[in-house]
């Protein structure tokens, strides 16, 4: 499970690249914000040095141009601007394939890169090794609050204790300060504690440094820029004049040591350790305070754990939780009352694990947002359509699998949006619509399933062309009457394209079968809604995991079976009178609508005699209702999902099985296949009749 | 494990292997119907007794079932249907022999019904038979080979085509 180092660095540096392409999407929009620049610069700087450490040297090369001609950027010498923000992202993905497969990776492509990025930054002129900046007299007309004629600067120094097991040594920073001009440093011993409580690698000594030196304060921060979300770090320049320089100054922390006795340092802890707190934000500004605090919360909230683990996790508490189904089946088959006690408590507690574990794997679908809004950027770039991209929803949560699985199907839907649905900007302006087009993405809850919807507002189905094109493909025969919807299905159908030209996008027909298939896998179904002249909009309809559900466990002859709890509507009694009337037909009357039924004991082939007082549990998949009529309703059912093996993939009714309290298996039916199943027998019904 | 062994074999079946080479195999003696069958010790996970089976409707006759074995649920297969052999009611020497294949490149573990189960033995390819007349239902890509033991015929089967 030990990942090497290398390994490490790989996925250290695939979500610092995918936070530098959000910074950078983010800043072909806001292109003033000094604070997305700094983040790019940051994950820049960070990639080059663990990259060299790795030895990922055409990486630490690369990424060294590439930081220093943004770095330009970032001295506000120049505005970033759109064309600097797509040879950026270019620069990005150079960066990848060097990471993932530098053997592959043609050095021109980097140096056509670097050339263009600086030529853009610095109109050709600017220097390729783009390092002139820091002395230049006019940095100070960048936005930067520097002050090149500063004296120096005084640097307040506080790193979190755990920074030496971190593998930090402050020294060697702090001779990193000496580097940039004469220091006098000065330790801070507030807090640290009396001798027989000092953990030597717990680091609680603060420093104080005054720096002679005409550097900017960003140098000051770069030294720190690898443990800055480790640290406070205050800088404020020096007053005016030439403090003098303290000659002990290497002396004085040793010095402190050993002039602090074990025993005074104890009688002043108390109060040192109030006083700290307050000391130390009243020198750095409100707002950098605010920062502060922020990362602080954010680096003791978050832990990193291989996604395996928390998939043998789930499998654990999946485990767990049959047992327990178990327990409670012995418990109150029992009279022992202690016994029933104690199942009780496990059910409640194997109830509670299995939420939080599966809280554990739930990611917010933002973490897949921002892959499209790169996708939006370079198609709309590539087939000049200019399109806002709006997402909704970020925040909403859905299991990591899920999540993962869903990222094609996207792809293909905000592809087809952008070619298919919105209209060149001719054709909008005829419409009175704004040039820029409009696709969102949007994400929310419904009860316990997600809804993932892409809208555009481009022109809509052609309804008639989809109709033309099946009538071509031998679909339907002509004028066949079919509703709207009905139509729009044959989207869904392999090798069904529309497009008249094929383009390197879109139109090649595959893709939305593709997207289909994938979303029926994962239990969804797709809605396909279109206002003509007004837009598209696609609508998937996801469970919130693929793990647990929730069932309804039922009885057909000797078998028992599982419906998922979210596709039942309700069961009512299938009447003497109700069979009557159907007269042998496949529907039922449920408060005024015909809904078609399955009798299941028929599609399962039971044997035995069917019960007396047969259930009908009226299940829906969207907008279509079917019975299924069963011959006893056990109960809701704690469903562990386990997929059905390879050798059973040419068995449709059932989507997975699962392990009943007494050791059984059962299956899981599928009720989307059942539905269509009864839909098709509900129209062989009806056709006969009609003829 | 077994699929080395597969591909030094020519899948000939019937016709069989080079004789110039003798490959020694640990088999587990398995009987279904009149027959008995080698299977590679190489696939086997385990040998348990009965247990419940779930009935899976719409599946291939001769993976008629589901089993919970250890937490996980696996197909059961009967290989008499297979084979076209005539179904017999459970007795009390009936067994499932768990085992592993290689189907299409990923491993896939199932449950064989089995009569009987004999023994863990070692058969060498050196006593190997031309393929006697096994009656009509017997299809020749089934059979690895036909082999000897106690002066009786032994099926060595190829699973990962029975099963495909």
């Amino acid at each position: 499970m030990e990942l090497d180092p290398t390994e490490t660095f790989r996925q250290e540096a695939a979500e610092l690249l995918d936070s530098l392409e959000t910074v950078l999407l983010d800043l072909g929009q806001t292109p003033q914000d000094r604070d997305l620049i700094d983040a790019a610069f940051r994950a820049l700087h960070t990639i080059k040095g663990s990259g060299a450490m790795f030895g990922f040297d055409k990486v630490a090369a690369f990424t060294h141009d590439f930081e220093t001609a943004f770095d330009l950027i970032r001295k506000g010498k120049i505005d970033a601007n759109h064309d600097i923000v797509t040879v950026s992202l270019s620069a990005r993905d150079y960066i990848r394939t060097l990471i993932e497969d530098p053997d592959s990776t043609d050095p021109i492509i980097g140096e056509a890169i670097v050339e263009e990025l600086q030529r853009l930054i610095g109109g050709g002129s600017a220097p390729a090794t783009g390092l002139a900046p820091v002395g230049e007299p006019e940095a100070a007309d960048g936005s930067s609050a520097e002050e090149p004629a500063q004296a120096g600067w005084s640097i307040e120094i506080a790193f979190e204790s755990d920074i030496l097991r971190n593998g930090t040594n402050p020294l060697v920073l702090l001779d990193d300060l000496r580097a940039l001009g004469p220091c006098a440093v000065e330790a801070d011993l507030d807090n640290v504690p009396e001798l027989g409580a000092l953990d030597p690698e717990s680091c609680q000594i603060a420093w104080k440094v005054t720096l002679h030196s005409s550097c900017s304060k960003d140098e000051i921060e770069d030294v720190f820029m690898f443990v800055r979300d480790e640290m406070k770090l205050a800088i404020a320049p020096l007053p005016g004049g030439t403090a003098p320089l303290y000659p002990e100054l290497d002396m004085s922390m040793p010095d402190a040591v050993e002039e602090a006795p074990p025993r005074v340092a104890a009688a002043e802890k108390p109060a040192a350790v109030k006083s700290r707190p307050e000391a130390s934000p009243a020198a750095s500004s409100a707002p950098e305070k605010a920062e502060l605090g922020r990362r602080a919360e954010d680096k003791g909230t978050t832990v990193r754990v291989q996604a395996e683990r928390l998939d043998e996790l789930m499998d654990r508490v999946g485990e767990l939780v049959i047992a327990q189904a178990r327990l409670s089946q012995i418990a109150h088959s029992g009279t022992d009352l202690a016994i029933k006690a104690i199942a009780e408590e496990i059910e409640r507690l194997a109830s509670g694990l299995r939420d939080t574990t599966m809280g554990v794997r739930m990611v917010p679908m933002g973490s897949i947002f921002g892959r499209f809004r790169r996708l939006v950027h370079d198609l709309s770039r590539d087939l000049g359509k200019p399109v806002d991209f709006v997402t909704v929803g970020e925040e909403t949560e859905m299991d990591k699998t899920m999540i993962e699985r869903l990222a094609d199907p996207l792809v293909h839907l905000i592809r087809n949006a952008i070619d298919h649905g919105i209209e060149n900007a001719g054709d909008r302006a005829t419409t009175s619509k704004s040039a820029t087009g409009r696709i969102e993405l949007s994400a929310r809850y419904v009860g316990a399933q997600v809804l993932v919807t892409v809208q555009d507002d481009g022109a809509g189905l052609n309804t008639a062309r989809i109709r033309a094109k099946a009538e071509e493909n031998g679909l339907i025969p002509p004028g066949a009457n079919l509703s709207e919807h009905d139509i729009h299905q044959f989207l869904f159908h392999p090798g069904f394209s529309t497009a008249k030209t094929i383009s390197a996008l879109s139109g090649r027909g595959v893709g939305m079968d593709v997207v289909k298939r994938t979303i029926e896998a994962m239990r969804g179904t797709i809605d396909l809604t279109t206002i003509p002249g007004h837009g598209s909009s696609v609508t998937l309809r996801l469970p919130l995991t693929l793990a647990i559900i929730d069932g309804l466990l039922i009885r057909v002859g000797e078998a028992r079976y599982i419906i998922p709890l979210s596709a039942v509507e309700e069961c009512i009694e299938l009447t003497a009178e109700a069979e009557a009337r159907a007269k042998g037909r496949s529907f039922l009357n449920v408060r005024g609508d015909l809904v078609p039924f399955l009798r299941l004991r028929d599609v399962f082939d039971a044997e035995g005699q069917p019960d007396p007082h047969q259930k009908v549990i009226v299940t829906s998949i969207g907008d279509t209702r079917v019975g299924l009529v069963v011959d006893q309703i056990i109960g809701s059912h704690q469903t562990v999902i386990k997929s059905l093996s390879k050798l059973h993939s040419d068995v449709t009714m059932f989507s997975g099985a699962t392990i009943l309290g007494d050791g059984t298996a059962a299956l899981i039916m599928d009720v989307a296949q059942l539905v269509t199943l009864g839909q098709s027998r509900a129209e062989s019904d009806r056709t006969p009749e009609a003829a | 494990m077994s699929q080395a062994q597969m591909q030094t074999t020519p899948q000939a079946g019937a016709i069989g292997l080079p004789q110039a080479t003798e490959t020694r195999l640990q088999v587990l003696m398995v009987g279904l119907g009149n027959e008995i069958f080698a299977v590679e010790t190489d696939m086997v996970r385990e040998i348990i007794d009965p247990v419940p089976v779930t009935r899976v409707a719409g599946a291939r006759a001769f993976l008629p079932a589901l089993v919970n074995v250890r937490g996980n649920v696996i197909p059961l297969a009967d290989l008499r249907i297979r084979f076209g052999m005539p179904k017999t009611q459970a007795t009390a020497d009936t067994r499932i022999v768990v085992i592993e294949v290689d189907i299409d490149g990923d491993p896939v573990t199932l449950g064989l019904l089995a009569d009987k189960v004999y023994e863990v033995t070692e058969i060498s390819t050196r006593q190997m038979q031309q393929t006697p007349r096994l009656g009509s239902h017997w299809r020749p890509e089934f059979i690895r080979f036909i082999t000897k033991w106690n002066d009786e015929f032994v099926i060595v089967p190829d699973m990962s085509r029975i099963l495909d």
